[in-house]
């Protein structure tokens, strides 16, 4: 028997196995696949927490209802790879043998790596929300929230949903505004980046929306630590933020087993080839989701994207034939922009997001680079895809690949 | 696309002025590129930023953030700030003719 095994049950993980089981003929291949808990959570459901809109039961489910028949599920905590002797091992000294590997294990908030951020004003007055605790304290706080400096800072890239942060203060606006408290509230933006919006076409079409939404805007700015009792942040350069509520964004960092075991970058994300995602030196272990460095965004999309391309490269790997294409660096995200509105941005490697009509050129019914209120119906409608499409294995009705047709060049 | 001439040269540059072709890039290029951020006169730490910034996106295609810098070529972040002031992202790429960092929107 051949053995596959696959760390990490959330998206990358699990669509991995819903693509490759039923094309392995279970007489000769035995997949396992790994996570150190039972419970899926949807992330860019946390977004809406904080604000009410969705609760806690409608980003979870049970991992193993997600995992097909034919694949071993097995729950512990992963504790190292060897890969010469192709073996992992997990919590407790249990080991796998493996003849492929895949690691799918994400990326996590690490609010320790920043100095003074774990401290006693930790989800009491500074909070995050990429994950559920920390979402869902943050809702708890801002039942209670009657006004004030909310500050969203970002502590360093690459996050994973880069634009979730922009989300949450477009939200957050629209938030204190049906809550009569805006007169009352400030939120201020606080990047490292040069600014809100980066890319050339975004930043023309986009540029205006803080300043509508009278969002304050900090840029270069690199948090050096937090100070909770002085309700301020404070950056390399000596400059000062203060807040009355901070939303961080901590350091993201993939899982430290990847680090033990010698196989990732200064953060623990694994370097793989964009064609067959191996990691270099290991034709045999491959890196999928958010714990692989590609060069792109980490977010969903591009997780599913990605996932699409490595499966039929993986396929025609074991049948001795080269990668039949290179992934572009797709992701397509909804930004959540409040007042039932959103945008939709698509972009890859080379095309900046542009303008224009998705997925059907000229026709939508989403629309890029705009406020729409057909885009926020996307984002919602898309839990349901998410669910019963995406981690499923299932073909959605998009290429892979980025699609010009549709779009504005200007 | 436009250019501007630096040196004598025709180089590529964007809008704010950073290059958009990092071959065209030559070491007699850099202290004139920081002259234009306020950065007068480069010291051997800020080759070494400069350096590892060229081979590291030679390598990878992107351009290093300061956690990269400081773990691999040893130069703390606070340092990069003291050597690059203010906007030690920004600088550092201009200097060494490279994509500034960027958002994906």
């Amino acid at each position: 028997m051949k053995k596959l095994v696959v760390l990490g049950a959330g998206l990358a993980g699990t669509m991995a196995v819903n693509r490759v089981r039923p094309r392995l003929d279970e007489d000769e291949w035995e997949i396992t696949i790994v996570d150190q808990d039972e419970t899926h959570i949807y992330q860019p459901g946390l977004l809406f927490i904080p604000f009410g809109m969705y609760q806690a039961a409608d980003v979870k489910r049970p991992r193993r209802d997600f995992i097909p028949s034919g694949v071993r599920f097995v729950l512990a905590p992963i504790e190292g790879v060897d890969p010469a002797a192709q073996r992992v091992t997990l919590g407790g000294g249990r080991q796998l043998e493996y003849d492929y590997l895949i690691i799918a294990t994400g990326t996590t908030p690490r609010p320790e790596q920043t100095a003074g951020l774990l401290g006693d004003a930790w989800r009491d007055s500074v909070h995050d929300f990429y994950t559920l605790e920390g979402a869902t304290a943050l809702a708890h706080r801002l039942e209670r929230w009657d006004g004030g400096r909310i500050v969203v800072n970002v502590m360093e890239l690459p996050f994973k949903c880069p634009v979730a942060p922009l989300e949450f203060v477009f939200l957050a606006d629209w938030w204190l505004q049906e809550h009569g408290m805006r007169d009352r509230a400030e939120v201020v933006y606080v990047t490292p980046l040069s600014g809100a919006f980066t890319k050339p076409v975004s930043s023309r079409r986009l540029g205006h929306l803080l300043e509508e939404k009278k969002v304050g805007l900090e840029t270069d700015f690199y948090t050096e630590h937090v100070d909770a009792s002085a309700g301020k942040i404070v950056s390399y350069d000596e400059r000062e933020v203060p807040f009355d509520l901070l939303v961080s964004i901590p350091v993201n960092m993939g899982a430290d087993f990847v680090g033990a075991s010698g196989l990732g970058d200064e953060l623990n994300h694994i370097p793989v080839d964009r064609s067959t995602f191996a990691a270099e030196g290991h034709p045999n272990l491959f890196a999928l989701g958010d714990a692989a460095e590609l060069g792109t965004s980490k977010a969903g999309s591009v997780a599913h994207f990605a996932a699409e391309v490595f499966t039929a490269n993986f396929l025609r790997g074991l049948r001795g034939l080269p990668p039949h294409e290179e992934f572009d660096g797709h992701a397509n995200c909804f930004i959540e922009s409040g007042f039932g509105k959103a945008m939709l941005i698509d972009f890859n490697y080379t095309t900046e997001p542009l303008p224009g009509k998705f997925p059907l050129p000229g026709v939508g019914p989403f629309t890029l680079l705009e406020e729409t209120e057909m885009n926020h119906w996307g984002k919602l409608m898309f839990r349901w895809t998410y669910w019963n499409v995406l981690l499923r294995g299932k073909d959605l009705p998009l290429p892979s690949r980025m699609l010009l047709a549709g779009k504005e060049t200007a | 696309m436009t250019t501007t001439l630096i040196a004598g040269r025709e180089i590529h540059v964007d809008e704010e002025g950073f290059m958009t072709v990092p071959a065209e890039w030559t070491e007699d290029l850099a202290p004139l590129l920081a002259k234009q951020v306020g950065i007068d006169e480069l010291t051997p730490d800020h080759w070494v930023v400069i350096r590892f910034l060229r081979s590291d996106f030679a390598a990878e295609g992107e351009t290093a953030t300061l956690r990269r810098i400081s773990t691999n070529a040893g130069v703390p972040t606070k340092r990069l700030f003291e050597l690059f002031p203010q906007k030690p992202g920004k600088k550092m790429a201009y200097v060494a003719g490279l994509p500034k960092p960027k958002g994906c929107i």
